[in-house]
């Protein structure tokens, strides 16, 4: 059971195949509240030749389609809010957004644990809540996976979209540099070993590939979360029939 | 045990103080780690406060039970109870009781939250009936609107009662709020 498909849709990516998609189950151990449930159904999309501006657009159009072929037009409703969809959509940059509404910059100190706990309690709870946000450019160290921005290396090209305060897709402009992947990995590996003392091992058969992979960029959208925006659902256990609760 | 584990309704210990949790919400931001936000009560003094934890962390369960007690009688600021299960004696002190112990009759039976061997706390019945053992006559003025006087109750409670409540009445009071209810006719 596979907690992400993103290694072997990039494999799929440096076999040559250059627009895929795939909607599958993923499992996440523990993560149980009322956004998540242990299994969850993940959208993610690459395209080679781009970069994560073109899939947050993507999103975009992807979700005024739903709601125009649903007949809402651009205004969806959920927990009692109008939520103008029209696009362009909201755009900030995490530090513009930390700086706003938890008077500090993560870009400047990067550190995790605060970083994460202020997210959702001071920065998504504050975000406009009728219209969709992008939080855009990460610190470097929040994105493993995500190539460095092109001039600002100390952020990453990593987007996150935010719609009624729901979480609902990650995208990146994917690191194809495989010396500079495998360096992160075994980084994180190391703070693995020391943090949970555990051995994480190293996806040989993704990095012995990497090289291969064209500039790509891609997105993975939790379909369980649209869902609920759709269905103006409060918890995911309206949209899931059994939970790991009833399960 | 792990925070994964912590749930609505499971009781842990914080700072040697046994503590409730009354809700339980999970979030975890994309690519980060879990953040855990608890209502916990406090069993000891009933307070309540929010707290943030982050995934990894470990907590102690607090062992915690119930056990159905008869209230035996009173010793300056100690309650003595019994255990209907195996008759043993036990005793809560004034303090922990709070204003409970106004409301509590000889023989009533209460549950008594123990941490491991040690009562914490008891649950009344919401509504008790009283003996009134003093009261004063009522000055008769002519109102529309009730009136009220003290009384003292046989726990020697004082509490306002209507001015028809008669020494040796019984009176039948909400112990959430302290407050009477009603006269009962019944108990003579």
């Amino acid at each position: 059971m596979s907690t992400s498909p993103e290694l072997y849709m990039k494999r799929l990516l440096a076999a040559g195949y250059d627009r895929i998609y795939q909607l599958n189950r993923c499992f996440r151990k523990g993560e149980r509240g009322r956004y998540h449930n242990p299994e969850f159904s993940l959208l993610e999309w690459y395209r080679t030749g781009a970069g994560y501006e073109q899939m947050i657009r993507d999103t975009e159009q992807l979700v005024t389609t739903i709601a125009s072929k649903l007949g809402m037009g651009t205004t969806l409703r959920h927990r009692g809010k109008k939520i103008d969809l029209e696009p362009p959509w909201l755009r900030f940059t995490i530090s513009e957004a930390f700086k706003k509404m938890a008077g500090w910059d993560p870009v400047i100190e990067p550190e995790a644990r605060r970083f994460d706990e202020d997210m959702v309690l001071k920065v998504i709870p504050n975000l406009n809540p009728s219209r969709p946000t992008v939080l855009m450019d990460y610190p470097a160290p929040m994105a493993s996976l995500a190539r460095l921005k092109p001039g600002s290396p100390d952020v990453a090209e990593r987007a996150e979209v935010f719609i009624g305060g729901l979480e609902l897709a990650n995208a990146y402009s994917e690191l194809t540099d495989r010396r500079e992947q495998e360096a992160r990995f075994l980084k994180e590996a190391e703070q693995i070993k020391q943090e949970q003392n555990r051995i994480a091992p190293m996806p040989q058969k993704f990095l012995r590939v990497l090289s291969n992979i064209p500039e790509c960029a891609g997105i993975a959208l939790g379909m369980d979360r649209l869902v609920m925006l759709f269905c103006d659902a409060q918890a995911i256990d309206e949209v899931i029939p059994f939970t790991v609760d009833e399960a | 045990m792990d925070i994964s584990d912590v749930r609505k309704g499971t009781k842990l210990m914080i700072d040697n103080v046994p503590y409730n949790i009354e809700e339980a919400e999970f979030m975890k931001p994309g690519k980060g780690s879990a953040i855990y936000r608890f209502k916990l009560r406090n069993l000891v003094d009933g307070s309540s406060m929010n707290r943030t934890y982050h995934s990894g962390e470990k907590f102690t369960g607090a062992n915690v039970s119930t056990r159905e007690g008869q209230f035996l009688y009173r010793d300056g600021s100690h309650f003595i109870f019994m255990s209907t299960d195996n008759y043993e004696q036990y005793t809560i002190g004034e303090t922990l009781l709070g204003d409970k112990g106004h409301f509590l009759k000889e023989g009533a039976i209460v549950t008594t939250l123990m941490l491991e061997e040690n009562p914490l706390d008891i649950t009344l019945p919401i509504f008790v009936e009283l003996k009134v053992v003093k009261s004063d006559i009522a000055t008769k003025t002519d109102t529309v609107t009730a009136q009220m006087k003290s009384a003292t109750l046989e726990t020697g409670y004082e509490i306002d009662v209507p001015a028809f409540i008669k020494e040796g009445d019984f009176i039948k009071v909400d112990t959430r709020t302290g407050a009477y209810v009603e006269r009962v006719v019944t108990k003579k």
